[in-house]
């Protein structure tokens, strides 16, 4: 991409912007313009190779770069004025700091004359986004413009990926200077190891062979490492046969069509999956981090088992959960090695695994998902299983909002290929969705892109409307409405005596009209047996689409760890009952969140 | 360290604390750029550890490298996170912590020192005990008139306090002390 007539090219610092966008192989910049940025708008104005998607709130821009990213693997880009701009930028910076997306945000800035003097539309950018990102820049000389920017999208791409900022003075934008084409040799200090010590993969290897209990448990850093790393982590699980269960952020590394697959870990986690973690003797984390939505009672967390913790970032090994076999490595080059490795051993016999996989069979037998079904009333779960059956044969696209209906989609929708799944797990981010589903649909145009919304979250960004009927992209909000903030409303009838307060939404949008008002579709189902056909008329529309499925409003999101209980301390479906539910948590666990 | 950490970031129970805190002095080899200190320390008050002395200085000045010298407090667990969190920050070189390392060849702690500045104000008999103890601390006058002087003391950061504890009755006014400063003993550098 960079050409040797780029070689110190003189042009001003807004060029440079675009030009080095171009460099580091973007096609397509999510932003909102303003004041500061003016003068880079103005050359994006003049080219049509970088496309830039106009969302309608800064927030919506940094979800959609965030879909983007984390559906292709490349880095999102997102372009934001100055104060409120920025500002309006921090959430979704922090939300892609906490579940690694590579996401590369340009601010504007006053002018550096300016810097200082609370003038309009100033803020500290990088003050504010210091804490929020893995690294960012304030850049005050036009001549080191383009380098930090190709160091931002190298920072932001490697290692554990993360957010930067580059904050741009207005002036910096006008000014006239060099400019430098990639430079390939990264800077000293920033050097993430990604080759596994063979030593301790060896180990790991060795500890494996010896399992009699064995459990892998993966997360998103096998995503994150690329589609090799979850065709490694299926050869693995194939030539272990070790069960295997994912976090939220790691689902669709491994199928869940698999023979293998246990179903997601965790708070709403499957009974299998949670109590085979309670009762392994060895435990493989792979590109996790024992985040406590995971582990429960950390005192209580699995209590009989070694753990083998592959991780790019060390600050990771031992947070949490004390690690024996800590490798630090990319997952994709240490699963290369541990797959030789396995190979190459191949002692293991598979028959010694059978107590453990009956073991599990029971467990499974426990339906930990199952729901009631309704005649007369749509529930989430059957909701979405519909969905899925409708639509598992396409081109698909998941993102999720945050809440029950979250939980619900990780639980039944079957997600099978890595990078067709987009939620906000570390943040929680309610209103993630929808932008997102912006985001992956412009890298995605042909796809089928569903946003599992809930009627609370959506409205968070539901201006995002308005940009995707903008740029043709028909994403489809599949909105599980029961006019509840259903897991606010789940919490409070756990721990604060079912006293809902400022839970339930009483005026409620007609999400039909809306939908129609910004130019899209509507639809709305009530009734189980209309839903078929109203989900495929949802898949036909080539326009966004808003779809108002109205569900059983008290049902509630199950199985569970309670705050404060252990793996093995459940709250299953069929036993939570209203007493069960009210004393489910100890005055102890009422403190925790 | 704070008892709530433990365990770090984890809003479920909180376990008590078993491990016993300890202080460590930490290097931390940086770039010498703008915001890179106020990472050190959004670092350190972000995440709820402990800062009980800072220096910083830029000690290459052709490579533009700082050295940030850290004496924290904590669980061994929690210094260990300390560390790493270090090592995360883009423009941070290096950290060592020079307290295990000292442990490591035999050493009970690193060769510490810090520098403070004494402003003791007087007359008659404290005046002279002040200047007799001073000289003692091997604390040099580096101002003074008919009423005050200004000593500077170098030393452990025991020393130091114990001369300002003994300062205090003899009309002590005002204190500034550097911070401590760190290396290991032996050959290697860190």
């Amino acid at each position: 991409m960079s050409n040797g007539q780029n070689e110190r090219r003189e042009m001003t610092g807004a060029e440079m912007v675009v030009q080095a966008l171009k460099d580091n192989g973007v096609q397509h910049v999510f932003g909102y313009p303003g004041g500061a940025v003016l003068p880079i708008y103005d050359e994006i104005f003049q080219q049509d190779e970088v496309e830039h998607i106009l969302v309608r709130h800064e927030q919506g821009a940094g979800h959609a770069a965030e879909g983007y990213a984390r559906s292709t693997g490349k880095a999102g880009v997102m372009l934001v004025t100055s104060g409120p701009g920025a500002t309006n930028a921090v959430t979704p910076l922090q939300d892609a700091l906490m579940d690694s997306i590579p996401l590369v945000c340009l601010t504007g800035q006053v002018p550096t004359s300016l810097i200082g003097s609370d003038a309009f539309q100033e803020c500290d950018t990088v003050g504010i986004t210091r804490p929020c990102t893995k690294h960012n820049w304030l850049v005050k000389d036009v001549n080191e413009l383009a380098a930090t920017i190709h160091e931002a999208f190298h920072v932001a791409t490697t290692g554990r990926p993360g957010p930067v900022v580059v904050d741009i003075p207005k002036d910096v934008q006008f000014a006239k200077g060099f400019y430098v084409p990639p430079q390939i040799a990264p800077r000293t200090s920033y050097q993430p190891k990604v080759q596994g010590d063979l030593e301790k993969i060896k180990a790991a290897v060795e500890l494996m062979a010896g399992a009699k209990k064995p459990i892998i448990y993966s997360g998103g850093g096998v995503i994150n490492s690329g589609p090799e790393a979850s065709h490694l982590l299926r050869e693995l699980v194939d030539l272990t046969g070790f069960p295997i269960t994912s976090t939220l952020m790691g689902l669709g590394a491994y199928p869940a069509s698999g023979k293998n697959w246990m179903g997601m870990l965790g708070m709403h986690g499957t009974y299998e999956a949670n109590m085979a973690m309670h009762d392994c003797d060895v435990m493989i984390c792979i590109g996790a981090r024992f985040d406590d939505r995971i582990t429960g009672r950390l005192t209580a967390f699995s209590p009989n088992s070694k753990k083998i913790h592959i991780d790019i970032d060390p600050s990771s090994i031992n947070k949490n959960v004390h690690t024996e076999v800590p490798i630090i490595g990319d997952v994709g080059r240490v699963l290369e090695d541990m797959v030789r490795l396995w190979r190459a051993s191949a002692k293991a016999d598979k028959k010694a695994l059978y107590p453990w996989w009956e073991q599990i069979a029971k467990w499974r037998a426990r339906d930990s998902l199952a729901y009631k079904m309704n005649n007369d009333v749509i529930m989430p779960q059957y909701a979405i299983e519909r969905l899925y059956e409708l639509t598992k044969g396409m081109d698909t696209y998941i993102t999720t909002e945050v809440g029950q209906h979250q939980m619900w989609a990780a639980q039944h929708y079957r997600v099978e290929k890595p990078n067709r799944w987009m939620t906000s797990g570390g943040l929680g981010t309610m209103g993630y969705g929808l932008p997102a589903a912006l985001g992956v649909q412009i890298a995605h145009p042909d796809a089928l892109v569903i946003d599992i919304a809930g009627d609370a979250s959506v409205q968070m960004t539901m201006q995002e409307m308005s940009a995707a009927v903008q740029h043709n992209a028909p994403i489809k909000i599949f909105i599980l409405n029961n006019q509840y903030m259903g897991m606010v409303r789940q919490w409070q009838q756990l721990l604060h005596g079912n006293r809902l307060s400022h839970s339930y939404t009483e005026a409620m949008p007609d999400f039909v009209k809306l939908a129609e008002a910004y130019g899209g579709h509507g639809i709305r189902c009530e009734k189980p047996d209309e839903l078929d056909d109203a989900i495929k008329e949802m898949i036909s529309v080539r326009k966004p689409v808003l779809f108002d499925c109205r569900v059983a409003t008290l049902a509630n999101c199950f199985p569970m760890i309670p705050s404060g209980k252990a793996h093995n301390e459940m709250l299953l479906p069929d036993e939570a009952t209203d007493e069960a539910v009210a004393n489910a948590i100890d005055a102890k666990g009422r403190e925790l969140v | 360290m704070n008892a709530q950490l433990q365990p770090t970031g984890s809003a479920y129970f909180i376990a008590k604390e078993t491990e016993k805190p300890e202080n460590h002095t930490l290097s931390v080899l940086v770039d010498n750029e703008p915001g890179v200190l106020a990472r050190v320390i959004g670092l350190f008050s972000g995440r709820g550890y402990n800062i009980e002395s800072l220096t910083v200085s830029e000690t290459e000045h052709e490579k533009h490298l700082s050295r940030i010298t850290i004496v924290t407090r904590g669980t061994p667990h929690v210094l260990e996170q300390i560390k790493h969190q270090l090592e995360r920050i883009v423009p941070v070189h290096r950290v060592v912590d020079l307290t295990v390392r000292s442990h490591e060849s035999g050493q009970e702690r690193p060769l510490e020192r810090e520098l403070a500045l004494v402003k003791v104000a007087g007359i008659g008999e404290a005046r002279v005990e002040a200047l007799r103890l001073a000289d003692a601390f091997r604390a040099s006058v580096i101002d003074a008139n008919t009423e005050h002087f200004i000593f500077e003391i170098t030393g452990k950061g025991s020393k130091i306090d114990q001369f300002i504890a003994i300062m205090k009755p003899l009309g002590l006014v005002e204190i500034c002390r550097t911070g401590v400063a760190a290396l290991n003993r032996g050959p290697q550098a860190m």
